[in-house]
Order: structure tokens, then sequence, then C-alpha cells
């Protein structure tokens, strides 16, 4: 097991994405950000955490998007679905979409389809935790990368959150 | 997390954690209906036949509309104005419609036991949309969703069934699956209309005065007489059962709590329940039938996933 950020590390790397997310869309009249359930709701979280201690008089728009309906491995096992909320318009918004690892873009894919549902945004970006290069199986790219790192297809990325959270590569 | 059988042919074969995963699916799909674009693409590759040998509004509706929102492609069958009035048999019929490759099968029938039958014979899933005096697997699963939704849990909850429990398939559906969450119910009616044994083999407690099941229950859910499947005279007129058994206004007024009031449908208005209850805020007959789409879009989207693949 190889730790790919450590928990100093982590939280750095949390804290450059937001402001990295604030550089590009400050003061976010337009903005809205949208957590992907199930992974990417912890790392959303934070990172809009961070956004309101820094801005407590701005409003931020944050939403949760489940995408199970919207998956092409329905076939493939039955995923659960959870809680879908956002409690404002997506119509000719920029959107940023958080996940933890981007790896195959198949969820990003599923993501992009469940968010066109509920209106035309003006412009949708995407913000990962975790990059695994090389594995992708759709033309996806991240527009902010906590991490990029190489993997084989045996191996699997796990973020970690508990009291000193970290990021593993096993 | 799955379904634990392959067909949904009644609430007898499910577990409780079947049930839960349903009602928790449900919840998602209501989600999806409010939204402005109320489809998904979960079942584009699955083709299902709606086959109602019986007339229904609400059922046969409400599936097509759930089927349409996951974006199935649907075909509708209907007895009356097909090659069944030529003679042609149940199991012909659908091998016939199956060979033309169809996934899923949902069915109602007037015959208790048909979608079991089907079952057995037939490559397809089978979801029961009502089955003679058997079962109503989805009104029963719509009816908990809606008391869910209202009072949190089903969890010690207690339910009365009030009317034609004899020839109700609501009801039986009802017994079973309000049991499995630990639920207590209450059959009420004339005896005449309440099976003498389903005390014993059902652990239901039996009420023959309408008020003390009202006095006692968090809902009630009135059911519809069934004239159609009663080949002798059980009560003596509409008039008197509506006397004896009907829900008024002032009844519900007069046991001194705010309880809920269901009803399967179609209605009999001034006959099982009153025009002023049918439509006071106590009601959740619309909230039921808003309810069943989101219930059917989950058990065809838990079913189609369920199905093997060679």
């Amino acid at each position: 097991m190889v730790t790919i950020l450590d928990t100093y590390q982590f939280d750095l790397t949390l804290r450059r994405l937001t402001h990295q997310l604030i550089e590009n869309h400050y003061p976010f009249t337009d903005t809205c950000f949208i957590g992907l359930q199930p992974r990417g709701i912890q790392v959303s979280e934070k990172i809009i955490g961070y956004m309101r201690e820094l801005y407590p008089e701005l409003t931020i728009k944050y939403g949760k998007l489940d995408i199970t309906f919207y998956r092409d491995d329905h076939r493939a096992g039955l995923h659960v679905p959870t809680e879908t909320e956002i409690p404002f318009s997506v119509e000719n918004k920029n959107i940023v979409l958080i996940d933890d690892v981007l790896y195959t873009g198949r969820t990003i894919r599923a993501a992009m389809d469940a968010l066109v549902d509920y209106g035309r945004p003006a412009k949708v970006e995407l913000a990962i935790l975790i990059d695994r290069k090389y594995n992708r199986q759709l033309p996806i790219q991240p527009d902010y990368c906590g991490k990029a790192i190489d993997s084989t297809i045996t191996q699997k990325v796990k973020v970690l959150w508990d009291e000193a959270p970290k990021v593993v590569l096993y | 997390m799955q379904l634990s059988t392959k067909h949904l042919l009644g609430i007898r074969d499910l577990s409780a954690k079947d049930i839960q995963l349903i009602l928790d699916t449900a919840t998602q799909f209501k989600e999806v209906l409010q939204r402005p674009i109320k489809k998904v693409p979960s079942l584009r590759d699955v083709t299902i036949v709606n086959l109602f040998y019986e007339n229904s509004t609400r059922t046969r509706i409400s599936f097509e509309l759930a089927e349409k929102r996951l974006s199935a492609d649907t075909i509708n069958f209907t007895a009356s104005g097909s090659s069944v009035s030529k003679g042609e048999t149940l199991l012909d019929t659908v091998n016939n419609i199956l060979s033309m490759k169809v996934d899923i099968v949902v069915m109602r029938h007037s015959a208790s036991g048909a979608p079991h039958f089907l079952a057995k014979h037939i490559p397809a899933v089978i979801v029961n949309a009502g089955d003679g005096i058997n079962e109503h697997p989805t009104q029963a699963l719509l009816d908990a969703f809606s008391i869910r939704e209202k009072l949190g849990t089903l969890e010690g909850k207690k339910v009365a069934i009030i009317g034609d429990i004899m020839h109700s398939r609501v009801a039986l559906s009802n017994i079973y699956l309000l049991q499995k969450m630990g639920a207590e119910v209450t059959v009420a009616g004339p005896p005449t209309l309440i099976p003498k044994y389903i005390r014993e083999s059902f652990n239901v407690n039996v009420e023959y005065d309408v008020k003390k099941a009202l006095r006692w229950c968090d809902v009630a859910n009135v059911l519809r007489i069934q004239l159609e499947r009663q080949n002798q005279v059980l009560f003596s007129s509409l008039r008197e059962y509506s006397l004896a058994f009907g829900i008024n206004k002032k009844m519900l007024d007069d046991i001194g709590k705010e309880i809920y009031i269901m009803h399967p449908g179609p209605i009999n208005r001034g006959v099982e329940i009153d025009s002023d209850v049918a439509d006071s805020s106590q009601s959740l007959i619309l909230d039921q039938v808003e309810n069943g789409v989101a219930v059917r879009m989950a058990v065809l989207y838990l079913l189609a996933g369920n199905r093997d693949y060679e």
C-alpha cells in the first residue's frame, strides 16, 4: 500500500483546489458547485467549507447529484441510488462538478447527462482530487486536479476519511 | 443490494429488506418526477408489455408512465380487441408476444395465480398488476410508501383496512406488507365480507364496528365494494352498506384525532366513502396515485437490474 497524499498534503491539496476555484469563479454569482454522489460529497463539502470560511458574506450555491439512473453499467449489477439535491436552477450557470477520483471517465459522462436534465448550463467544469491518468475510456479531462498519478487497472485508489484523512494506492 | 426475487408476483414472496429497498429507491424516483425533465435513461434497452386482461385506469396508466419515464419501450395489450376473443389461450398469447423479444411482462388477470402460472412457463420477468382476489403488490407498495411519507415509518403504526376484505387483492397484499414491516393491522367491515379464518391465518384484528376501527387506527385504508366479484348477496343494499359501514365526515370528526384516509380507487362516492372525506385534507388518495408512478419505476428498475444475462 502506497500513500499518495498524507494527511498534511491532503489538506494542502484541498486548499489549493479551493483557491484555484476561487481564482476562476469569484464572486460566485453565476457559479454553482455540485458534488457527485456518493464519494464526491466529502471532497466537495470540504472545499465548499473552506470557501465559506474565506468568504462568509457570499452565497455559495452547492448541490449534490446522484447519477445511478444514468449509468451505462446497469446490467453489470445494481447500484442503489442516493439523494439528489440541487436547490437552484442550473440554467445558464457555470457548473463545477466535484468528484474524488477520475478513472475511466464514465461517471462524469453519466453526471453530464444527469445535469442537463436539470437545464442547460452555460459551462461545465470538472474538479477532481485524484486523476488516474492513462486509464480513461472516454475523452474527459479535469479542469482542476489535486494530484495526477500513474496506476494500473489492477490497483485501487482509496480516499480514507477518518481522523487523519489520506489517499492510498493498493 | 438487489431484490431476492426475479419476478414480482406478490408481497408474500418479498422480504422486509426487499420492501425497504423498493421504497428507498422509489424515494429517489419521486425526486426525478419533480424535475423539469422527468425522464432517466436507465431502461433504454428494455422492452415491456402491459398485458391487461381486466379493466384498469390507474394501474395501467401508472405502469405505462413509469415505463416511459425510465425510457423503456412499451407495448400495450388489452384483452378486448385482441385475438383473446377468438379463443387464443393466455400462454399462446404471451409466447407470441415474447417471440417479438420482450423482457418484462406486466400483467393483470381476473384469475388468481395467472402471473405465477406464466412465471413458470416463460423466460420473461413477470410483474403482477393484480390477479383475481389474490394480490396487487404494487398497490400495497405505494400505500406503504404514502404512509411512510406522512408518518415517517411503518413500524408500530396502526392501519385499519375497511370494507370488502373478502374480494380484495389490495387487502391481502397490504396485510402481508404491513406485517412484514412491523405495522399492526385491523380489518373491518360486515361479517359477510370478512373471511372467517382471517384472524387465525393472518394474525390480524377483526372489527365489525367501523367507528371502533377508526378510533384505533393511525391510517384507514378504505376499499371498494367489488360488486363484479360477488356472485351472491352479501349485504342487502348499497344504501344499507353505506349507512352502516361508509366513512363520512362526521365519523372522522367524532373520533377526536387526526387520521389519514386512503383508498386504492376507483371510489364509489357515497357508498364506502363520502365525497367530503375523499376530498378532505386528511385524504391521501391523490398522493397515492402520484406515488404510484415512483413506486412502479422502482419495481421495474430493480427487477430489470436483476435479470440474468448470458
